[in-house]
C-alpha cells in the first residue's frame, strides 16, 4: 500500500508495480459499493487521499481542477461564495472522492436533471498502466480523436489512475423548492413518477422510498415523514421562481390524480434540509433495523417501475428477507436494499440468490446492471447475463488498447473469459469481498 | 426483421472489403479528413427507420441511416425531440453522430455524446457489437457509445441508436440583442444558447413562459428572429476552444485578411467555447485555424480548405492532432486496432 502525495509518485508507484509484474489498484475513500477498488492478486494499493487539493476554482469558465482525494461535499462547499456547485451527490457524498466518482462514474439523486459525473468531468490526468503520465479530455468543448474522456470515465480504475480532475460546476438555481408526496400504495407512487416525466417535466431530483425505509427514517431523524405512507416521493424542483411554482402546482395535480393523500412542500431551508436529511440517513437508519444490509442498484425503463417492484417485493417474500426500496425513481435508477442477520444460519445464500433474481427480472424489463455504483467484482460474473460473448469482447479489447500488461485493476468489470482466447480465471473471488 | 438480418448485409460487405467507408446521405463527408487508400474503397449504406419510440420513457431507437429530418417530425408529433440540429437535416443520424458535430444550443441540449444511450455498430473485424444500454442512466460495462460518437466511422459502421429524448420545452424564443454575450452568460439562468457574432449577440430563451419573460427582460435592444443562421461559405470549419479565450480568439478571428467585419464570418457559442466560420477563400480558413491554435483551441474542418497554398492537403485537425510519439496518439493507435485489425475503416479520416 501506498499513499501518493503527486502525480510523480504516482507515475513512480505504478513503474514499480509493472517492474515487478505486480497488478495494482487505485483507492479513494474506499466507498464504492461494487468492490472495484477492492485488491485481489495481492495487489499494490495506491491510496489517493493525500492528493486531496482543490487546486484551482475558475467562475469565470465555471470549472475546477481537483485533486482525486478531494472529497464530493467538500468541492462543492468551496465553490458556495462563487454561486456554483458540482452537482453529482452520491449519498457518500461527504465521505467519497472526487477520484472515485470519475471511476465509477457516480451518480446521486440530483443526476436526474444534469447527469452522472461523466456529465461533468472535462478532463482527467491519469498515469496508464504503462507508466505514462497523460491529460485525457480538456477545457476545450471538442478535442481531435476519439472521446477518450468519455471511456475513461466509469472504467474503475481498469485503465488508468486518475491525479487530476477537470470538472464543469453549475450556477446555484435562483429558487428551490421541495415536495414530499405521499401515497397508501406503492403502486400510484410509481405511476406518479412515471406520470411526471411522461408530462415532460424533468425535475431536479425525484426520490421514492417505500413504507419500511420511511419508518425506518422516521424513526431515526423525526424528519416528520409520515409513518402510515406505503410509498412517499421526495421530488425537488429548481430553476427561476415562477417556472418552479409552476412545475410544483402541476406536480401536485398530477400526484393527486394518481392517488396522493398529501402533497407538503418544504416551506423554508430548514425544512427542506430536514426532508433531504430523512433521505440521505436511509443507510444509516436501517442499522437500527438489523447489522447487515446489502444494497442493490439496477436500472429499469421508467415506465416498468410498477412491475418491477411488484416482482422485488415477491423475490422477498419467497426468500422470507427484509427488503426495502430507497432509490431515484425519477431515472428508474432502482436500490433494492436487503436488510439481515448474517449470524442466522442460510441467510447469506437467500440474500445473494434474491440479488441475483432481482438484477434478472431488471434485465427482463429491458433493464441494465447498474446506474450508478458500477460493476467491480460484484457484478463482474452477472455482464454475461446482458451482454453477447462478442460485445463483452469488444469491451475487453478496448481495455487491452489501454493496459496491454493486464495489471491495472485486474478482474473488475469484465468477466474471465471475455477477450477471445482469454484463459478463463482460476482464483475465485472471496465471499463478500464487496460487502 | 431482427437486427442480426438487418445488419447482415453490411457485416458481409465490411469482411469482403479492404477499405470501407461508412456513408449516410453524404453532408458530412468533408469533416475532417477525406477517406484515402490504396485499396479500392467500398461504401456501405445504413438502412433508414424508426424502430420505436418510448413515449413515456423518453427514448427512441432508429436504424443509424434515418435522416434527422425524420426523427425530427416523428419525434414533434409527441412534443418530443432530439438535439441532433446538424446544417443540413438530410443528413444521417449515424453521420451526425460519427462525425460528432454539436448544434448551436449545445450550452441548453449538453454534447451529442450525452444523447446516446445505446448503440450497435460493425466492427472492422466484421461482428455486430452491442454497447450502453437502453436506459437513460446506466454503467454497466465501458462506454462505447461514447467512444464511437465523433470516431469518424474508424471504429465502427453505425447501425442501430438508442437515443434520449427531451420534451419540447413549453416556449422557445429566439432574439437579436445588443448585450454583450459575456454578461448575458452570467445573468441568465440555464439559457439554451447565446451566440455571438462581430454585430450582435443571439440568445435562444425556453422552457416556462414566465421563465423566458424573465431572460427577456434583461435582453438589450431585442429583435426576434427565426434562429441561428451558422456562416456559410464554400470554406467552412468549427473552432474548439477553452471558453476564457473567446473574446480574444474573435477578435484576431476579425483581422483576418480579407474578412470585413459585418461579413459573419464567425459565430461564437458563448459558455461552450465552440466557434462556426465560413470563408469565401481557403487560406482565410487555414488562418482562421492558426489563430485557433495560438489561442489554445483547434479547427476542425467542415468543407472546402483545398486549395492550400503549399499545395498540400489541407490538415482537417491541424496541428492539434498529434498523432504519433504521444501518449493519447498511441491510445488511439490501440484502440483503433482493437477495434480494425486490418485498418479496413474510413483509412485516413483521422490523422
Amino acid at each position: 500500500m501506498c499513499f501518493p502525495r503527486d502525480a510523480r509518485e504516482v507515475q513512480a508507484a505504478v513503474r514499480a508495480a509493472q517492474h515487478h509484474g505486480v497488478p495494482f489498484v487505485a483507492r479513494g475513500s474506499g466507498t464504492g459499493l461494487a468492490g472495484g477498488a477492492t485488491p485481489l492478486d495481492d495487489a499494490l494499493v495506491i491510496v489517493m487521499s493525500q492528493m486531496d487539493r482543490i487546486l484551482e476554482i475558475d467562475p469565470r469558465s465555471r470549472t475546477a481542477w481537483v485533486e482525486p482525494g478531494v472529497l464530493n461535499l467538500d468541492l462543492s462547499r468551496a465553490a458556495a461564495p462563487h454561486g456554483l456547485h458540482y452537482a453529482p451527490d452520491p449519498s457518500s457524498q461527504q465521505a467519497c472522492s472526487i477520484g472515485g466518482n470519475v471511476g465509477t462514474n457516480a451518480g446521486g439523486p440530483h443526476c436526474l436533471a444534469s447527469g452522472t459525473t461523466t456529465a461533468h468531468v472535462l478532463a482527467v490526468d491519469a498515469v496508464l498502466a504503462d507508466g505514462t503520465a497523460t491529460r485525457i479530455g480538456g477545457a476545450r468543448p471538442d478535442e481531435p480523436g476519439y472521446d477518450l474522456r468519455g471511456v475513461y470515465v466509469g472504467s474503475e480504475g481498469t485503465l488508468g489512475v486518475t491525479t487530476g480532475v477537470l470538472v464543469r460546476l453549475l450556477p446555484d438555481p435562483p429558487a428551490v423548492r421541495t415536495l414530499l408526496l405521499d401515497f397508501t400504495s406503492i403502486d400510484d407512487a410509481a405511476t406518479t413518477v412515471s406520470g411526471i416525466i411522461a408530462e415532460g417535466i424533468l425535475p431536479a431530483a425525484l426520490e421514492m422510498m417505500d413504507a419500511q425505509i420511511t419508518r425506518a427514517v422516521e424513526d431515526f431523524v423525526g424528519a416528520g415523514y409520515p409513518r402510515d405512507a406505503e410509498a412517499v416521493l421526495l421530488v425537488e424542483l429548481d430553476g427561476l421562481p415562477d417556472g418552479v411554482t409552476a412545475q410544483a402546482l402541476a406536480i401536485d395535480e398530477i400526484g393527486r390524480t394518481h392517488g396522493a393523500r398529501t402533497v407538503r412542500v418544504a416551506r423554508d431551508e430548514a425544512e427542506r434540509e430536514l426532508l433531504w436529511k430523512g433521505r440521505k440517513s436511509a443507510f444509516g437508519a436501517i442499522a437500527r433495523i438489523a447489522p447487515d444490509y446489502y444494497l442493490h442498484d439496477a436500472v429499469v425503463p421508467r415506465t416498468q417501475l410498477v412491475g418491477v417492484l411488484r416482482r422485488i417485493y415477491e423475490i422477498a417474500a419467497e426468500q422470507r428477507l427484509t427488503m426495502m426500496n430507497v432509490f431515484h425513481a425519477g431515472d428508474g435508477n432502482l436500490h433494492p436494499l436487503i436488510v439481515f442477520d448474517r449470524r442466522e444460519p442460510g441467510t447469506w445464500e437467500r440474500v445473494h440468490h434474491a440479488g441475483t433474481e432481482i438484477l434478472e427480472a431488471c434485465i427482463a424489463a429491458g433493464g441494465v446492471l447498474s446506474g450508478e455504483h458500477g460493476i467491480g467484482v460484484e457484478k463482474r460474473d452477472l455482464m454475461g447475463r446482458l451482454f453477447s460473448p462478442i460485445d463483452l469482447d469488444a469491451q475487453a479489447r478496448l481495455v487491452e488498447a489501454f493496459d496491454p500488461s493486464g495489471l491495472a485493476n485486474p478482474r473488475k468489470v469484465l468477466p474471465a473469459g471475455s477477450r477471445c482466447g482469454e484463459l478463463a480465471g482460476t482464483r475465485p473471488v472471496p465471499e463478500g469481498t464487496w460487502i | 426483421m431482427d437486427l442480426t438480418a438487418t445488419a447482415a448485409p453490411i457485416v458481409d460487405a465490411v469482411r469482403a472489403a479492404a477499405a470501407v467507408e461508412p456513408v449516410g446521405a453524404r453532408t458530412h463527408a468533408e469533416v475532417g479528413n477525406q477517406v484515402r487508400s490504396e485499396h479500392a474503397t467500398t461504401a456501405v449504406g445504413v438502412p433508414a427507420g424508426i424502430v420505436r419510440h418510448d413515449v413515456a420513457d423518453l427514448t427512441v431507437t432508429v436504424l443509424a441511416g434515418t435522416p434527422v429530418a425524420v426523427l425530427d417530425a416523428a419525434l414533434a408529433e409527441h412534443r418530443q425531440r432530439v438535439p441532433l440540429q446538424p446544417r443540413d437535416s438530410t443528413a444521417t443520424i449515424g453521420g451526425v453522430l460519427a462525425t460528432g458535430l454539436s448544434g448551436p444550443t449545445r450550452l441548453g441540449d449538453g454534447p451529442l455524446r450525452d444523447h446516446l444511450l445505446e448503440v450497435r455498430f460493425v466492427t472492422g473485424y466484421g461482428a455486430l457489437v452491442r454497447g450502453g444500454g437502453p436506459t437513460v442512466k446506466n454503467v454497466t460495462g465501458y462506454d462505447l457509445p461514447r467512444l464511437l460518437v465523433g470516431s469518424m466511422g474508424t471504429l465502427g459502421v453505425l447501425v442501430q441508436v438508442t437515443l434520449r429524448c427531451r420534451p419540447e420545452p413549453g416556449v422557445t424564443e429566439w432574439w437579436s440583442t445588443a448585450s454583450p454575450p459575456g454578461e448575458l452568460f452570467e445573468c441568465l439562468f440555464r439559457p439554451a444558447a447565446i451566440l455571438a457574432d462581430s454585430r450582435q449577440t443571439l440568445v435562444c430563451l425556453a422552457g416556462d413562459a414566465a421563465d423566458v419573460a424573465v431572460g427577456r427582460a434583461v435582453l438589450r435592444d431585442r429583435i426576434a428572429v427565426d434562429g441561428a443562421c451558422l456562416p456559410d461559405g464554400p470554406h467552412r470549419g468549427r473552432i474548439s476552444v477553452p471558453p476564457n479565450e473567446l473574446g480574444a480568439l474573435t477578435a484576431a478571428l476579425d483581422r483576418i485578411d480579407g474578412v470585413d467585419r459585418d461579413d459573419g464570418t464567425w459565430l461564437a457559442e458563448w459558455g461552450v467555447g465552440t466557434v462556426h466560420v465560413a470563408y469565401a477563400d481557403a487560406q482565410q480558413l487555414a488562418a482562421a485555424r492558426g489563430i485557433a491554435e495560438r489561442h489554445g483551441g483547434w479547427l476542425l474542418r467542415e468543407a472546402g480548405g483545398e486549395a492550400d497554398p503549399s499545395g498540400a492537403p489541407f490538415d482537417g485537425f491541424g496541428a492539434a492532432w498529434s498523432g504519433s510519439g504521444t501518449a493519447n496518439g498511441e491510445l488511439h493507435t490501440r484502440i483503433k486496432r482493437a477495434f480494425d485489425p486490418d485498418g479496413k475503416l474510413a483509412p485516413g479520416r483521422f490523422g
